[in-house]
């Protein structure tokens, strides 16, 4: 039809096939998503409510229910403490500072999200177990780190150092230091530009990390598994629970408390976008 | 008289640098300096880089002595053989479907955009434990669809194809977000050019897009592959942990270390911590190349 | 020497001041002072080491050497909350989550003051800077202008004793510099501050400051009023730098600069026989159809018409080019392309010295050919 050598180029074709087109693209987009993430949230609430109403009402006053949502709520406040603060400092660090070895910090800071969290939990068994570099110290003050609490907040504070700095860091980079610069002019000293200026410049990314390492912690399971011990009512977080609720064929009471847990996730996600939005829009002006 | 011509100079050079400064000031300046840096590097140090020395010192403590026994262990090799392919298959699906919303979310409007866009991310807010629940739900046995399923003889509980979808469901926001920023920073302009030029939105995302997306698809490919060799929390509930068919390598660690084989433990862990390093590192230089101008 | 300069009132003195950056030296023997109630503006291309200066005053850059200055009192080594002087940022550098009020009120609240007084001392800043009714918005809702309105009450609500402005026009458009130009030179007529303002704007510079320091490459080239640095330019730099001129080379002869027949004045203080280069100011030149003795024959490449005066390229028979400005009316005949004879009436003559400095003249030659 066309000379050899002449370059073809498809011709645009007409208005309706090209709408069935896009929208195609578009349903299989909606598809993808629904089967893979709608359809499973679908389940488990249905799961859950087939227990009956009665069932869901007990689960949830269960005594090793509530002291494990209390658990896993106590870490994830520490949890949640601890990396903002820290958070804040590194990112300032890297974000402002020059130093040999800022990359290496950096790489650092990105390492918990490359590494599984089973992972996480051995390294704290390596560290405070039988035979670990620190188990001497602890054991003659008398002080439990494995299969206590103090372990499992440490693996999840590892494992949720990167949300917060992730997040600030790059608003700290676009934000710049002239604000601060001018503050300083203005008498402020480096507490009060801290508080009066930095951190109201990076107040968004802040919540925003702050969200991810609520939603991470409180889903924590394959670190806290290894380092618990899996005491009842000692060691237990919400998500341990449900796997001993499966391991114990109590199917009910898992699907209840899973499904509990994916709604305070809901939650959390909604102030995720909201706080990721608000972000983009700061980043803009 | 206030007009002055300076020569170029022949003058001397300056003093020494801090000749004539008040050594308070020096000592307070450099003190404050340290005293951030030195908070985030014994953080850092203390928390990340100490726990990692720890396991890789243990695993490898008695040479390749622990990394041989633990892949002796029964379903050891075949644990990291189905944990890597399994790994693979999922970034390839996520890759082509992850890029595809990406687009979508990017390139059109329509209603429930919004919706979609916050959908995607339901897996980086959900606990991965209960992922595995939601599956379990859903296809179990006791489910409709399960049973359905079972009854043609497609085993999702217990078997492959549950940890497959575990692992999609895990990594489909890590590939969509980072092919997102990537598509939002390629001009549309150059779309709209070959456009006008006669060509249709396929061909126009082969040769003017596709070329562009390469290294953040990359990414996303590389961060889902890492992802999804390190999931614990959804496989351990859906699959069974059947050795030899469903027991994938961070299971497979998480036996040893309950069995009081730290080192065995250890050796293994190194071995899949290695290879998702790397991988993130890789990422970093594809995806680090395009964000310096944030530095 | 020291008693000398501790004249009480000198707001800001500079001594044998210098920048480092690792290898690079920014600011190279800095020395000069700023009168009680100027402005004096430290002029100068990108690079040239002034807003270092500037922010040395500040306290925002530790000098690497020298020392400061002001109102007798040694600030070297102040903080830079201790100096109290107030800084207007290229860029604003407002408080995006503060209101203006907030942003004007900052440096009061910093210092404690109680609410009724920082209120008052918010609202007579904002008539002052004509921006009563824009208390409660927010930086992102202003404009260029009214930003840097506010950046500049802010600076001056502590009442410091020295204001520094480092490019404070830069960020904004053509028309609004004018006019933000003129208001600050009523602002100052009427406060008094002692201002220090950075510039590479040699216009901004020759309206509104008493005093100006032109720099170059981290040195200072000549210090002196805006006259001073237009007529008398004391270094081939200055002399490129501020206003526009071209450049001819020639050689000395009994205290002119000679170019074929025609000789300038303007050489006495140069050796006889001494190549020379000859700064020309576009209105020193005359041109003229009918052919004059001693004059120089030139032709003529191009001319722009610029409403009241033209600009005339010409070209000279050894190649040269010599740019003229000339009001319509004096045009008389010359066209493009005819010869003409070229009349030179004055010039600001330095020797034809090392490559480098040759570089900047064949830069200056060739500016004057724009539209």
């Amino acid at each position: 039809m066309s000379a050899p050598g002449e370059l073809r180029v498809p011709v645009l074709p007409s208005g309706t096939r090209r709408r069935l087109v896009h929208g195609g693209f578009i349903a299989i987009a909606l598809l993808y998503v629904g089967i893979l993430v709608i359809a499973p949230l679908i389940g488990i609430a249905w799961a859950a409510f087939q227990a009956g109403w009665s069932t869901i009402v007990s689960t949830l006053k269960q005594p090793d229910v509530l002291h494990a949502f209390y658990l896993t709520g106590v870490i994830t406040v520490i949890t949640v403490i601890v990396t903002s603060i820290f958070g804040v400092i590194v990112a300032l660090v890297i974000a402002r500072d020059r130093f040999p070895g800022r990359a290496l910090m950096s790489a650092a800071v990105d390492l918990p999200l490359a590494v599984s969290p089973v992972i996480v939990g051995l390294m704290a068994v390596v560290l405070f177990g039988l035979g670990g570099w620190f188990e001497p110290w602890f054991t003659s003050h008398g002080i439990r780190i494995l299969f206590a609490v103090p372990s499992m907040v440490l693996v999840t504070i590892f494992i949720c150092i990167p949300f917060v700095i992730r997040e600030v860091v790059p608003v700290l980079q676009e934000v710049g230091v002239t604000e601060e610069e001018a503050a300083r002019t203005l008498g402020a000293s480096s507490m009060q530009t801290f508080f009066r200026v930095t951190l109201k410049n990076i107040r968004w990314g802040l919540l925003y990390g702050i969200a991810l390492t609520t939603a991470r912690s409180i889903g924590e399971i394959g670190a806290v598994l290894i380092v618990s011990g899996q005491l009842t009512g000692q060691t237990e977080t919400a998500t341990l629970y449900v796997l001993r609720a499966f391991d114990q064929f109590q199917d009910d009471q898992g699907y209840i408390v899973a499904l509990t847990l994916a709604l305070v996730s809901i939650v959390l996600l909604v102030l995720i976008e909201i706080f990721k939005r608000r972000q983009e829009r700061t980043q803009r002006t | 008289m206030s007009t002055q011509t300076l020569e170029r100079p022949a003058a001397p050079p300056p003093a020494p640098p801090g000749a004539g400064r008040r050594p308070s000031v020096a000592i307070r300046s450099a003190l404050a300096r340290w005293g951030l840096r030195g908070t985030a590097l014994v953080y850092l140090g203390l928390i990340v880089a100490l726990p990692t020395v720890a396991v890789i010192t243990r695993g490898f403590q008695d040479g390749l002595q622990s990394l041989r026994d633990a892949l002796n262990a029964p379903g050891a090799r075949e644990a990291i053989v189905l944990t890597l392919v399994l790994a693979a298959v999922t970034a390839i699906i996520n890759v082509i479907f992850g890029t595809l919303i990406a687009y979508v979310l990017v390139r059109y409007e329509f209603p429930g955009r919004a919706w979609l866009s916050t959908i995607v991310d339901i897996p980086f807010a959900i606990p991965t434990l209960v992922t595995g629940v939601m599956l379990r739900a859903l296809y179990g046995p006791n489910s409709v669809i399960g049973g359905f399923l079972e009854g043609h003889g497609i085993h999702v509980i217990f078997a492959q194809l549950g940890i497959l979808l575990a692992l999609l469901f895990v990594t489909l926001p890590l590939v969509v977000r980072t092919v997102q920023p990537v598509l939002l920073e390629i001009d549309e302009a150059e779309e709209e050019a070959a456009r006008v030029l006669g060509a249709t939105r396929w061909y126009t995302f082969r040769r003017v897009v596709l070329p562009k997306l390469r290294s953040g698809i990359a990414a996303g490919g590389l961060l889902a592959f890492a992802r999804a060799i390190g999931e614990f929390g959804a496989v351990v509930i859906v699959s069974g942990n059947i050795i030899g068919k469903t027991l994938t390598a961070p299971v497979l660690i998480f036996q040893l270390a309950s069995q009081f084989q730290p080192n065995q433990a250890a050796a293994v862990a190194t071995l899949l911590f290695a290879i998702s390093f790397v991988l993130v590192l890789v990422t970093e230089r594809l995806v680090g190349a395009r964000n310096k101008d944030a530095v | 020497m020291t008693a000398a300069h501790q004249m009480t009132g000198t707001p800001i003195r500079v001594e044998n001041l210098w920048k480092r950056f690792g290898g690079f030296e920014a600011v190279k023997d800095v020395t000069f002072t700023a009168e009680a109630g100027s402005i004096t503006a430290l002029l100068g291309p990108s690079g040239s080491g002034k807003s270092t200066v500037l922010r040395m005053i500040a306290g925002l850059e530790e000098p690497t050497a020298g020392r400061i200055w002001m109102e007798g009192e040694e600030h070297t080594f102040k903080t830079v909350q201790e100096r109290r002087v107030g800084f207007v940022f290229q860029h604003f550098a407002l408080f995006r989550h503060m209101t203006v009020a907030q942003n004007v009120a900052f440096g009061l609240s910093v210092r404690k003051q109680p609410k009724s007084q920082q209120r008052a001392r918010v609202q007579d800043l904002l008539e002052l800077v004509q921006l009563t009714g824009f208390r409660d918005r927010y930086p992102d809702q202003l404009s260029g202008g009214q930003r840097q309105r506010v950046a500049l009450a802010r600076a001056l609500a502590p009442q410091p004793k020295v204001l520094l402005l480092d490019e404070p026009f830069g960020a904004l458009d053509a028309r609004v510099r004018q006019e933000l130009r003129r208001w600050l030179d009523d602002l100052h007529q009427e406060l008094g501050v002692t201002s220090l303002l950075v510039t590479h704007d040699q216009d901004e510079a020759l309206e509104l400051a008493n005093r100006i320091v032109v720099m170059h490459e981290g040195r200072v080239e000549q210090v002196g009023s805006p006259d001073e640095v237009y007529d008398e330019p004391a270094t081939p730099f200055v002399a490129g730098f501020v206003g526009s001129s071209s450049v001819l080379h020639g050689h000395v002869v009994d205290g002119h600069v000679q170019f074929g027949d025609h000789r300038v004045p303007g050489a006495g203080h140069l050796a006889e026989g001494e190549p020379a280069r000859a700064f020309i100011r576009p209105h020193d030149v005359r041109v003229t159809t009918t052919p004059l003795g001693g004059s120089l024959p030139a032709s003529v490449e191009r001319i722009v018409n610029l409403g009241w005066l033209s600009r005339v390229v010409l070209r000279l028979p050894d190649d040269q080019v010599l740019t003229a400005e000339i009001p319509n009316d004096e045009l008389g005949g010359v066209e493009v392309g005819s010869s003409v004879s070229v009349d030179l009436r004055r010039a600001k003559a330095f020797p034809s010295a090392a490559v480098e400095d040759l570089e900047l003249a064949t830069e200056m030659t060739a500016t004057p050919a724009g539209p």
